[in-house]
């Protein structure tokens, strides 16, 4: 291999490059973000586990079957009916976007655009 | 072949860091505009597009009159055209480029671009335009590199190529086309409401396009002892004088159809770019300029003695990019918006971070454009010492 | 065998695509098999259309103090922009010239002149926002509303050069400042996307007519579907005269306003 002195080390440090997210998150595993549940309400629209897994596509068909498609009702898996609404069904028992939403969003440093326009309700308390 | 543009002289390198300054000016005003969002700009809920949208669609002219030259060298195998086709190809390249970045900033929500391609709308003519210019920077790029990489190497250009050259060639008007169906099949803008404006269009882009070509080729014999030949400059330049004549005259065409006809929604855009209206006169100097120009420009261009001397065919050329884009930058988008659908009128001027924007994405442009060419160059330029050792020996 | 650095990059380059192709489709798993269903107590139509009783509206204004507008953009979240420039209104007043403008006439009658009249998008059933809309962020539903979807606008404005009643307002920045009260249950918007009157479609899902007709003390606004023949807005159209903005545009207005 041509230049190899320059070339081995440059791989090396693109490497560490791409993986500098790992390296600075060593041992912050021990950290997983504890959300707030809603105290009174015990079970969401769906199981515990479809939403920790699914919350994201069930929103994204939330929003489209109200908009684009006008069926404003979501019939569950277990048969019940909730009125598609992220401000006025989800944050009526998860009353606050800080301690629930961003618990996780932030661990995993994602961010969703969802409240530039959605109002969140510890937001819409303080506005007056 | 890269390598050409790694070494240059203290000036190549002055220029370079100059345009850069500018590309950081923008950047940091585009930022800036990313932060507050769109208000930052003159625009408004009347005048809802602006500056961007205007120098967008001038370059896009710029971008399809590449075909000026490399039609007739491949189509009619015009040997005169030989060394500027390349000039001509890599200018399309980096006005496309250009084009992009004007829409990119122009966008209200930029991350979600996407959605174009992710949803599809074959009723959309932006996405029809879309698919051409990108389509067009491809072909181009493709085109132009290949046939310089063979030159490098000393041979021809593979064969496979030649349909891609025949292609970009009936593909460069079409981007021509679909920006002007962008304005002309919109209901209730008077101003873009008439047939003329893709001959318009074109009429326009083959004389502000070839006349920067010109420029461009006067000014690398100066600086970079680049010299196209006395008669491809000559060709070019009738190119212009029609191109430019026609493109004046189709505007005539719509002022005799406004005014005699005399119905108050088409004379009213004309009105106001030209005569003031309502005692709003913001762009009159401005349109009066672009004409000037346009006259100052057909006399020299005209007269044979002044079109065939550099100087003078330089400041013609000049006067004609200038005038087109006035006319076909600001004055076609503030036309359109002008009187809105209340009959009221908004101005609109450009502010201060979105005129540092337009320069800077010109910046861009024209570094794209300076690396582009100082690889051409230095090919050309290897090539024929490469001949001349071998006629030496 | 040897392999070219060219061509091993080719298949490198090659082989990162293919597997990220693949890999899409393999973790792309459907959401579980629920349903949707529009609610029983929404409203339904077949065309939703407006009627503007022109006297009874120029009459009661400006006692009225524009209850539509004012219900309407408090309800929708809509600021109050001071800059005439970026503002944003989704239902307003201007007067007689400026919204009937093909009309010119020295004589107007004297009811007319100068008077304000109430504004809103028109609903086109030919909508050439929709026409022009490179992502379907705006669209026509299936009961004539011309629909927003924010989620999906990438602030283009091709709709608003497209639209010729200039029913349409652009988020020049954030719109939350120019909110001094805000309504909870419905969104804002946010800085770079379009937006506009959708006749209330949240309402009309759960059985109630837009905020401004509801709201309007003189009942100067009648709301129905234009198809059927027996709904109240046929009837008027049918027994008054009415015109409509730019008609012959062809967008196929869907407000029309009783003279």
């Amino acid at each position: 291999m041509y230049n190899a002195d320059k070339v081995i080390p440059g791989i090396i440090i693109l490497i560490l490059f791409f993986t500098l997210p790992i390296w600075l998150n060593v041992g912050r595993l021990e950290a997983v973000p504890e959300v707030e549940l809603p105290k009174e309400e015990k079970k969401c629209v769906e199981s515990k586990e479809f939403m920790r897994r699914e919350h994201m596509k069930l929103l994204d068909d939330w929003r489209i079957k109200v908009l684009r498609e006008n069926q404003h009702v979501y019939l569950s898996g277990e048969g019940k009916n909730f009125k598609i609404s992220l401000q006025n069904t989800c944050m009526k028992c998860h009353e606050n976007k800080e301690k629930f939403c961003d618990k996780c969003h932030n661990f995993v440093v994602t961010h969703p655009d969802c409240w530039t326009c959605h109002i969140a309700p510890e937001v819409a308390k303080k506005w007056k | 072949m890269i390598e050409k543009a790694l070494r240059g002289s203290a000036k190549y390198w002055l220029w370079v860091c100059f345009l850069l300054s500018w590309v950081l000016i923008g950047f940091i005003c585009y930022l800036y505009q990313l932060k507050v969002g769109l208000g930052i700009t003159g625009m408004s809920r009347d005048v809802s597009w602006g500056f961007y949208i205007a120098n967008f669609t001038f370059l896009v002219g710029v971008a399809a009159s590449a075909v000026m030259v490399v039609l007739p060298y491949y189509w009619h195998n015009y040997k005169e055209f030989g060394k500027i086709t390349i000039l001509g190809e890599f200018l399309a390249v980096a006005s496309v480029a250009m084009c992009v970045l004007f829409i990119l900033v122009d966008l209200g929500q930029p991350m979600r671009v996407f959605n174009v391609l992710r949803y599809p709308t074959l009723n959309s003519i932006m996405f029809y335009d879309v698919v051409v210019l990108n389509g067009y920077l491809l072909l181009n790029l493709l085109c132009g590199w290949t046939v310089l990489h063979a030159e490098y190497k000393g041979t021809k250009y593979p064969s496979w190529l030649k349909p891609f050259i025949y292609l970009a060639i009936v593909w460069a008007p079409s981007i021509h086309i679909v920006t002007a169906f962008l304005y002309q099949g919109l209901p209730g803008r008077h101003f873009w409401l008439t047939a003329i404006m893709a001959p318009r269009f074109l009429a326009s882009a083959f004389s502000s396009g070839p006349a920067l070509i010109i420029i461009l080729a006067l000014l690398l014999k100066k600086v970079a002892n680049f010299d196209a030949g006395k008669k491809a400059i000559e060709t070019l330049s009738k190119i212009v004088t029609y191109a430019f004549i026609v493109n004046v005259l189709f505007f005539l065409f719509e002022v005799f159809t406004a005014f005699y006809s005399g119905i108050p929604g088409h004379k009213a855009p004309i009105q106001y770019l030209f005569a003031g209206l309502h005692g709003h006169a913001e762009w009159v100097p401005t349109m009066w300029l672009s004409y000037i120009l346009a006259a100052i420009a057909i006399i020299l261009l005209v007269v044979p003695s002044t079109r065939k001397n550099e100087t003078t065919l330089a400041i013609a050329c000049i006067a004609v990019f200038l005038s087109c884009w006035i006319d076909k930058g600001i004055g076609l988008i503030t036309g359109g918006y002008t009187p809105t659908p209340f009959e009221t009128i908004t101005p609109y001027r450009p502010t201060l971070p979105e005129i540092g924007i337009t320069l800077g994405v010109w910046a861009v442009g024209f570094l794209i454009l300076t690396i582009l060419y100082k690889i051409a160059l230095g090919v050309k330029e290897s090539h024929e010492l490469v001949v001349k050792m071998k006629e030496e020996v | 065998m040897e392999i070219k650095r060219r061509d091993f990059l080719k298949i490198l380059g090659l082989g990162l695509v293919g597997s990220i192709t693949s890999a899409n489709f393999l973790f792309r798993r459907e959401v579980k098999a629920q349903s949707y269903i529009a609610p029983p107590e929404a409203l339904k139509a077949k065309r939703w259309g407006m009627v503007i009783d022109i006297k009874k509206c120029v009459n009661a204004q400006p006692d009225c103090k524009l209850k539509c507008v004012e219900v309407c953009h408090k309800l929708h979240n809509v600021p109050s922009i001071p800059d005439k420039k970026k503002e944003i209104k989704w239902i307003w007043e201007d007067e007689y010239e400026h919204v009937f403008p093909e009309q010119p006439n020295e004589f107007v009658a004297k009811i007319y002149a100068h008077k304000p009249f109430i504004l809103l998008c028109n609903q086109c059933a030919n909508p050439p926002c929709v026409r022009v809309c490179p992502t379907q962020a705006t669209f026509k539903r299936e009961d004539g509303i011309v629909m927003m979807d924010y989620h999906r606008c990438i602030g283009c404005r091709f709709c608003m050069a497209a639209c010729p009643f200039g029913a349409r307002s652009f988020n020049w920045v954030d719109p939350r400042p120019y909110l001094a009260k805000v309504n909870p249950e419905y969104p804002t918007r946010t800085k770079g996307v379009v937006e506009k009157c959708t006749f209330c479609y949240e309402r009309l899902a759960v059985g109630k007519i837009p905020a401004c007709v509801e709201s309007c003390p003189d009942k100067a606004l009648i709301f129905g579907d234009l198809e059927d023949e027996h709904s109240e807005i046929s009837k008027i159209l049918k027994e008054r005269f009415s015109i409509r903005r730019k008609a012959e545009l062809g967008t196929d207005p869907s407000v029309f306003y009783l003279i």
